[in-house]
């Protein structure tokens, strides 16, 4: 079978699944849709490793769309994020077999819609020319946008599919703007036309299409301001696909940017990198700093998300900014930082997929145990349900960014590419890098806050309501997608030479950021010793995992020292009250108590509505019959940004309405007025 | 991949010295041996400011040999987490010790972690026992975690800034890169910029080790702890591995404060037997001096309110930046 | 600055060691082990020798105790040159020093104390009414000596107690 074939193949296996789960009796619905959305995703996976490997020849389907038709074709930047997706999508679709069984997101309608929304993710990056493009996003939201309503009887959900709903079409509209622009003023509407005609458009149409894209594919990585839906859908939707959108569907949005902004668009000014930078640096600070402070699972993870693709983001802006300082006349310092600032982009967006993907699946096993997804309501999960507590300690050792984890790696890389930018880069950069390094170590710093409270908090210690006291184990199959995930996130903490021979590919055709003819520079080296072109760092991830084995071996034995002259050991021992009684499980610290200090220290931007009221008994006001607390934090950026546009707009409807009698003499009069005016203009 | 790569295997062909192994050997050696002394030192320095006698340097020692010797306890309700913290914790702790140049700049496990690894190994150990502190389920261990956890947040921009001032002037950030760059050009150390990467590292390795006035290591109200805190359910072996690691942290980073700045006597590869004696004398001897003047200076210290070390957090950033900036706009005469 | 020249003028204030009173095998009435605790000082523990980590409880004690046991570790008396120190933690104790009659309010808390202390322990009750109650022998709110509570290895008498008294039982564990 040629690589032609397997788009084919992946459009027959979403038709066959779709059709499955339409028609088979509900006991099998939850199998046949898991199986089928795997398969699907394990067809991207086919479809991605082909790309990589030798490219997908551009296919034609002119009848498949009025006027424009489908174009697909692969290369390995597409191969790239055909395999994440993919791989997302199998280890998604098998945990369905199992959640969906345990009635969680199992009517049927979001069943059928999942390969759909899965093939759609994977014909994005398919897609080669502007209207498959733009047909394959908006069909991708849609499918998305039912799926988060699949639970739609409670409100939350409601609310967060019309969140969704806007944001998401905004963020098209964009997107639809940008391309449009783009392809009217190029002349051309497949990708390659599109990048062989950007080089001669105008300045000023360059910059258009460059805002307008940003803003739209920003969106849908999250980026802030425009994050505001992620946080809300992602937690709301059954967990598989807050998983497929947050590892998966977010990553779109950076592909959009890498290809649109990075590769057809070609090289920029350099205040596009230092726009792309501040956006990220924006959005993985505050993103982190709600996830810090965040006490429902759920929402952790989204927030953790618009935290990673901020960072992604970063990295994509230092890589754009030094290569606009570098030139390509010889190979200089800060090309060859570019190139590890990008190579950290596409590592960070693998590891970021793993330890997510495995995040939402253990949160989403919590959920079907226990029905909560509120920190302060969790704890004591470890003895209850030690699969889904290792499956959670791993993707949480992968969030915090730490060695042995699988986010390390590419925030490793980002630092690296801005210590040795620094000497070669002039003034600008010397100023904006050191920044930079200083607002991804705090990203990386609070990322751990979060994520040891998360774990810590949620898992460990005891359960803090009957639904965790009563908590079990979800069923192999879940224990299966969480492993298959696991598995991944494990790879890739201590492996990253796995993705080695696909950056090798991906890295040269990106040259408006890795340099070309004698400017350009050799994908690093991702060996067993990571070593960076051009410079001499080096990290190996694998060898500092055996060397902490290693440790703990040596720990071992030494605690074996005078072993024999120690008393037996006394298991099971009350707690120390410190001479009080046994501490009761509410006596613990709660998510909300373990984030305090962090929220007083953060006081000015997350601005947290605290209200403290004292009842006083009549006798004497010094006398306190009760005292109520009460701390509520809400999204900043939603208050200030949001509800001002709203109000705006709300206003403007209400000019708009005044317009609308129902009569239907005033209904004819304004179409004659309308007729009037468009003839007026064509003359 | 073209012949940069080549060029780079081949250093890393090189990079291997049978001395830098024996230095490796000997270094950990003398971390894990010298750690309890660092601490029982600063403790008689301290005493005898307060006009004490003292309990004497070889007393951690004494106390380590005690734990060793007493019952375990497990306490109800805790799990793996609670068991495994320790270990976790003396393993990086070794691991860094291995890494980090303290007897000699060319140990073989250089290129397994640079500046930036470290960092997160010492992360890993501090996260490893926040969650053993949460584990227990009491309100002091999730105190001190929580406490814990901010703090070593807080810190980490001051950690990687003042990192990025020492690498840039190496032109790398693994560590034996920068300490034999800065024994190569002795004059790079009294410039502006690594005066206050100096500076903002002080900051650093208090935070770190928990030393006044970010948290009082001899303190014992709960409300006031931070480390302490999170520890108070451990007994026996576990608490003697969880005191033993935190002395060999703080060894080491004085060691790598110490010779990052002040490098002389440090062995390289090519050092003999002599050349890595000389290491050891030296290191031992600068170790020395900055535990005494580090006690010395917490006899004036007070700790400072929690709410208080954003401030100096913030305050050692600043500073850390400003070594960035200078080392890039003030470059070393040389 | 200030604390440098007090620094400087005091030096050390420690006062010598004084000699050791219990000497050898035979304990000295001054700090005798209760009879039911079992023998001399050779039944103390041999882990603790060189370092004891005390965790202070008190059971109900006018605070005079206290006062002494404060100043055991002051810089004139200066305890932790012995191996002693005290802890915040019973799990990080190796002995116990218990002040007072045991109240009704405290027989828990001190119960619980010992039992969270590892093995091996020392209990030692510091003044006469953690000895036999005192000036408190009867009172509504006691429940008795510390040894009618728990199994008691060391007793320290006085009312209060002298720091020097102290010490000495404290030697007389750490063998130093
Ligand atoms: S022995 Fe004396 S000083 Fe001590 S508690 Fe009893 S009455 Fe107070």
């Amino acid at each position: 079978m040629s690589a032609a074939h397997l788009p084919a193949l992946l459009g027959g296996l979403t038709l066959a699944a779709c059709l499955g789960a339409a028609a088979v009796p509900r006991r099998a619905l939850p199998g046949v849709a898991g199986a089928g959305t795997a398969l699907v995703g394990a067809a991207g996976v086919a479809c991605g490793v082909a790309a990589l490997d030798r490219g997908i020849e551009p296919i034609e389907l002119a009848g498949a769309l009025p006027l424009a038709g489908l174009r697909l074709a692969a290369d390995a930047t597409s191969g790239l994020f055909l395999v994440l997706i993919g791989a997302v999508a199998v280890a998604a679709g098998i945990y369905t077999a199992g959640y969906a069984g345990r009635g969680h997101g199992s009517a049927r309608t979001p069943l059928v819609l999942l390969p759909v929304f899965v093939a759609a993710m994977l014909a994005v990056p398919l897609a080669a020319s502007v209207t498959t493009f733009l047909f394959f996003w908006e069909l991708m939201a849609l499918a998305s946008l039912a799926l988060v309503l699949a639970e739609q009887r409670r409100p939350a959900v409601r609310e967060a599919g019309l969140a969704y709903a806007v944001m998401t079409h905004l963020g098209f509209v964009a997107v639809l703007v940008g391309l449009v622009v783009f392809a009217a003023a190029a002349g051309a509407e497949e990708f390659g036309g599109l990048g062989e005609a950007a080089a001669g458009l105008s300045p000023a149409t360059r910059t258009a299409v460059f805002l307008c894209t940003v803003i739209g594919f920003g969106s849908k990585a999250g980026l802030v301001p425009l994050h505001a839906w992620l946080p809300r859908a992602h937690p709301e939707a059954p967990s598989q696909v807050s998983a497929l959108m947050s590892a998966g569907m977010v990553n779109l949005g950076i592909y959009g940017v890498v290809r649109v902004d990075l590769d057809l668009l070609g090289p920029g000014p350099r205040w596009w990198g230092l726009a792309l930078l501040a956006a990220g640096a924006a959005t993985a600070v505050y993103g982190v700093l709600q996830a810090a402070v965040a006490t429902d699972l759920k929402r952790l993870l989204a927030y953790s998300t618009s935290e990673n693709m901020g960072l992604v983001c970063v990295a994509l802006g230092v890589a754009a900014l030094l290569r606009a300082t570098a030139g390509n006349d010889e190979p200089t310092a800060a090309g060859a930082a570019a190139v590890v600032a990008l190579t950290a982009a596409f590592v960070h967006l693998f590891g970021h997929a793993a330890f997510k993907c495995l995040g939402f699946l253990a949160a989403g096993s919590v959920l079907a145990a226990t029905g909560r997804r509120d920190l302060d309501a969790l704890g004591g999960l470890a003895r209850r349900m030690p699969t889904t507590t290792t499956a959670f300690g791993i993707a949480a050792l992968g969030a915090c960014g730490l060695p042995l984890g699988c986010g390390f790696i590419g925030e490793w890389l980002l630092v690296q590419s801005l210590v040795h930018a620094l000497p070669a880069g002039g003034t600008l950069v010397a100023l904006v890098l050191p920044l930079t390094v200083g607002v991804v170590a705090l990203t990386a710093g609070l990322g751990v806050a979060a994520m040891v409270k998360a774990f810590g908090v949620g898992f460990l210690a005891r359960p803090r309501s009957e639904e965790a006291e009563r908590a079990v184990e979800g069923g192999p199959a879940m224990a299966a997608g969480m492993g298959l995930a696991a598995l991944a996130c494990g790879v890739l903490a201590v492996a990253p030479a796995v993705l080695s021979p696909a950056l090798g590919r991906v890295l040269p055709e990106l040259p408006a950021v890795t340099g070309q003819g004698a400017g350009a520079v050799p994908a690093p080296d991702l060996d067993t010793v990571l070593r960076l072109p051009g410079t001499s760092g080096a990290m190996s991830p694998g060898l500092l995992a055996v060397g902490v084995a290693v440790g703990i071996v040596v720990a071992l034995a030494a605690t074996h020292w005078r072993a024999r002259r120690r008393p037996a050991p006394l298991r099971d021992a009350p707690l120390w009250a410190c001479g009080g009684a046994a501490p009761t499980a509410r006596m613990q610290y709660t998510a909300t108590s373990f984030a305090e200090p962090l929220q007083r220290v953060f006081d000015g931007i997350l601005r947290p509505e605290v209200e403290f009221a004292v009842t006083p008994y009549p006798q004497s006001s010094y006398l306190v019959e009760r005292a109520s607390y009460r701390s509520r934090l809400r999204d900043v950026v939603e208050s200030v940004f949001y509800r001002p546009v709203l109000r705006a707009i709300s206003a403007a409807a209400a000019v708009v309405r005044r317009a609308h009698q129902g009569s239907i003499h005033a209904y004819l009069a304004y179409g004659a007025l309308g007729l009037v005016v468009a003839l007026l203009v064509a003359m | 991949m073209s012949g940069g790569t080549e060029v780079y295997a081949a250093q890393a062909a090189d990079g291997f010295s049978a001395s830098g192994a024996a230095g490796a050997v000997l270094q950990v050696a003398a971390v894990v041996a010298g750690a309890p002394l660092v601490i029982g030192w600063m403790r008689q320095v301290r005493a005898r400011l307060e006009g004490r006698a003292g309990a004497g340097w070889l007393q951690p020692w004494r106390d380590l040999r005690k734990l060793f010797a007493k019952q375990d306890v497990i306490p109800r309700g805790t799990t793996r987490v609670f068991t495994t913290a320790p270990l976790v914790l003396a393993a990086t702790s070794l691991l860094i010790a291995a890494i980090v140049p303290v007897v000699t700049t060319a140990s073989p496990l250089d290129e397994m972690g640079d500046l930036f690894a470290v960092v997160g190994l010492l992360l890993v150990g501090t996260v490893a026992l926040t969650l053993a502190g949460l584990d227990t389920g009491t309100a002091f261990g999730g105190m001190g975690a929580s406490r814990e956890v901010t703090i070593a947040a807080l810190v980490e921009p001051t950690i990687l800034v003042a990192g990025l001032a020492l690498s840039v002037p190496a032109g790398s950030s693994n560590l034996g890169a920068i300490v034999e760059s800065a024994v190569a050009d002795p004059g790079a150390v009294a410039t502006p910029a690594a005066a206050l990467a100096f500076i903002a590292l002080i900051v650093v390795v208090l935070a770190e080790t928990g030393r006044l006035p970010v948290d009082n290591p001899s303190t014992h109200l709960e409300l006031t702890m931070v480390h302490e805190a999170m520890v108070l359910e451990y007994t026996g072996a576990r608490l003697a591995l969880v005191e033993w690691a935190s002395a060999i942290r703080l060894t080491v980073l004085l060691a790598l404060l110490a010779n990052l700045f002040v490098p002389w006597g440090i062995a390289d590869a090519g050092s003999g037997v002599a050349g890595l004696l000389v290491g050891l004398v030296a290191v031992a001897a600068k170790v020395c001096v900055l535990a005494t003047l580090l006690a010395a200076g917490e006899v004036f210290l007070a700790k400072l309110r929690l709410f208080r070390v954003p401030e100096l957090l913030a305050g050692s950033f600043l500073i850390g930046l400003l070594a960035v900036t200078a080392s890039y706009f003030l470059p070393s005469p040389s | 600055m200030g604390l440098v020249a007090s620094i400087r003028r005091l030096g050390r204030i420690a006062e010598p060691a004084p000699p050791t009173t219990w000497a050898g095998a035979a304990p000295p009435d001054q700090a005798s082990k209760h009879p039911e605790a079992g023998g001399g000082a050779e039944a103390l523990p041999a882990a603790l020798r060189g370092s004891l980590q005390l965790r202070h409880v008190d059971a109900g004690s006018c605070n005079g105790c206290e006062i002494e046991i404060g100043a055991c570790f002051s810089p004139v008396y200066d305890a932790e040159r012995y191996g002693a120190r005290l802890v915040a933690s019973p799990r990080h104790a190796d002995g116990l020093l218990v002040t007072g009659v045991v109240t009704r309010n405290m027989t828990d808390a001190l119960r619980d104390t010992v039992a969270a202390t590892p093995e091996p322990r020392v209990v030692i009750a510091v003044g006469d009414c953690a000895r036999d109650c005192g000036e408190f022998a009867g009172a509504y709110g006691v429940v008795g000596a510390v040894r009618d509570v728990v199994p008691v290895d060391a007793e320290v008498p006085g009312c209060p107690p002298p720091p020097d008294a102290i010490i000495q039982v404290l030697r007389q564990v750490t063998g130093r």
